[in-house]
């Protein structure tokens, strides 16, 4: 399988506790390493919890582990990662005369890794 | 043990207790919490939420050396002279970070960035500098969050999710406090979530609005279009937004019936395509309120003294991030003096970060360029940016180690009360030192 999605990166409790303890912990660089993928996506594209995906933008490519979404927190089509290292490399580098790469809504390509 | 018993104990001696301390880690700058601290450890933060609680209770005195040149253990006499050698001596040096560290080590860095002819930028170019421009564009209606605590009885949060970037927002300023002209505290309030995810806020909220991704332009400009009684496409705005017109059109009859109504952005707007006019359009809707109603925005900002350090860099400068010096005045252009920008494009050639980690945040061709030139970091901790870094200072933690000022996201400044004292030096005495030794070797070169 391979599909385009919308990516967020954003903040969440334990990422942003993970900046207390060290970003060289486990706990942060698990929660910046963990894909949450809307469930209806999860079950029409036969993912389980724990499957690991690549994902691509225009400027970089990573892996991760991926874990359904709580409720309804994603609508499909719409992926979500806690700020950290990896979502950052998926992250352009022209700011459009803003002096902000396009950080939030990135078009990625998810494919499962087998 | 009972409360009673509890009251009797013997106070232990050895516990230190630290009144109305200040949290640094988000933009709510809370000075209210009680630290207990033990041998050097806070052992408790009182009233302090979750992130401030690992901001407190993580917090060791860093083991490593106060210096490093090129990773080996140096003093720090040593590491300034080098930082200096390398500021002064390079032909485009950006200084960069500054959101996590005092206004008055903001201050010196600034007076660094002059006399070196550098670049000076803040971590509010990868926050709400697209505030900050559109704030030039359209100007702000504003309050304070005492304000908003003592009046605001509509509140909308829009791109942001304060359960978990800023814990104690709602329960301080905007949603639980029995105010001056909110006497029911909750209530009387009104609160509106507009987000693309339905995040733990919307628990919070009244009212969830899940936008389109990528609409949040669109929709700010059909609640413009509603301010003005204009007649709407019905079948065109849920395709658009996401959302029905019936939607907007009772949002827009809140907003205009509230007594105080008050809309609070994150970096929902500034992060996704659109940027700064994304902020530009909520904040002409915000302007164009008050023909009705009283109506402000506020920006939810994140780190500690990021607002601070948009309040020094404009006092120095007269603007508030991305200032260009080499001129020997100031210029602001962001895109052009920002340092995703700076860096990406292979212009900087060397660089001095403060409590900021670009080797993990910013793009990977920045990241490239500031690991292929010679880099002064200053941090409490070890990070990816301070382990390649030619000269690393590990400093104390502002406001746990050292006393100082920053300011809370409404530009009010704030106190810092520290718990105990660290053996490593302070940003502001490692900065002090460079602006010392820089101003000599800048003397000398312009000597005849």
């Amino acid at each position: 399988m391979s599909e385009v999605f919308i990516l967020i990166p954003g903040r969440t409790s334990k990422q942003g506790c993970g900046i207390s303890e060290g970003k060289f912990t486990d706990g942060y660089r698990s929660e910046t390493s963990l894909l949450q993928v809307c469930p209806q996506d999860m079950q029409r594209l036969g993912l389980a919890e724990g499957d690991r995906v690549r994902l691509s933008s225009d400027t970089g490519q990573v892996e991760v582990a991926i874990v359904p979404a709580k409720g309804d927190e994603l609508p499909p089509g719409v992926l979500f990662i806690a700020y950290g290292d990896l979502s950052s490399r998926l992250m352009g580098c022209d700011t459009h005369g803003s002096g902000m790469p396009t950080s939030k809504g990135l078009d990625v390509v998810m494919e499962k890794i087998v | 043990m009972s409360i009673a018993t509890k009251k009797n104990a013997a106070p232990d001696p050895s516990l230190k207790i630290v009144q109305d301390a200040t949290c640094t880690f988000c933009g709510c700058v809370c000075d209210d919490i009680d630290l207990s601290v033990k041998d050097n450890h806070i052992v408790e933060a009182k009233r302090a939420c979750v992130l401030g609680k690992s901001w407190f209770l993580n917090h060791h005195v860093d083991e490593r050396p106060s210096c490093l040149i090129s990773g080996q253990p140096a003093p720090v006499a040593d590491g300034i002279e080098r930082a200096s050698q390398i500021l002064a001596g390079a032909k485009y040096p950006i200084i960069y970070g500054l959101s996590d560290t005092t206004c008055e080590a903001q201050r010196i860095a600034v007076g660094i960035g002059d006399w070196i002819g550098g670049t000076v930028d803040t971590t509010t170019s990868v926050c709400h500098g697209p505030s900050g421009m559109a704030f030039q564009g359209v100007g702000e209606v504003t309050c304070s969050l005492g304000e908003i605590a003592n009046r605001g009885d509509l509140i909308i949060f829009w791109g942001s999710n304060p359960a978990e970037s800023h814990p104690r927002h709602f329960t301080k300023y905007s949603l639980m406090p029995k105010g001056m002209f909110l006497p029911n505290g909750r209530k009387d309030r009104t609160c509106v979530l507009v987000d693309v995810r339905k995040t733990k806020s919307a628990k919070a909220a009244d009212i969830f609005l899940q936008i389109k991704p990528r609409r949040d332009f669109e929709a700010l400009w059909i609640l413009r279009a509603l301010a003005q009684g204009l007649e709407l496409d019905p079948e065109e705005t849920e395709l658009e937004t996401g959302v029905p017109l019936a939607a907007w059109q009772d949002l827009m009859t809140r907003m205009k019936a509230a007594k105080f109504g008050v809309l609070l952005f994150g970096m929902g707007l500034t992060m996704t395509r659109g940027k700064h006019l994304n902020t530009e359009a909520l904040l002409a809707l915000v302007r164009d309120m008050n023909a009705y109603t009283r109506f402000v925005a506020k920006p939810m900002r994140g780190h500690g003294n990021v607002t601070g350090a948009d309040n020094v860099v404009s006092w120095q400068t007269g603007y508030p991030f991305g200032v260009n010096l080499s001129r020997g005045y100031p210029r602001f252009n962001p895109g052009e003096y920002t340092t995703a920008d700076t860096l990406a494009r292979g212009e900087a050639d060397a660089a001095m970060i403060i409590a900021s980690d670009p080797m993990a945040n910013f793009s990977q061709a920045a990241r490239e360029r500031l690991a292929a030139i010679p880099f002064i970091a200053l941090d409490p901790k070890e990070t990816p940016t301070t382990r390649a870094a030619t000269v690393a200072f590990t400093t104390a933690t502002y406001g746990i180690n050292t006393p100082g000022t920053v300011y809370r996201m409404d530009d009010v400044p704030i106190p810092l009360r520290p718990a105990f004292d660290s053996p490593h030096p302070s940003d502001f005495e490692i900065l002090s030192g460079i602006e010392r030794r820089v101003k000599q070797l800048k003397a000398a070169v312009r000597l005849p």
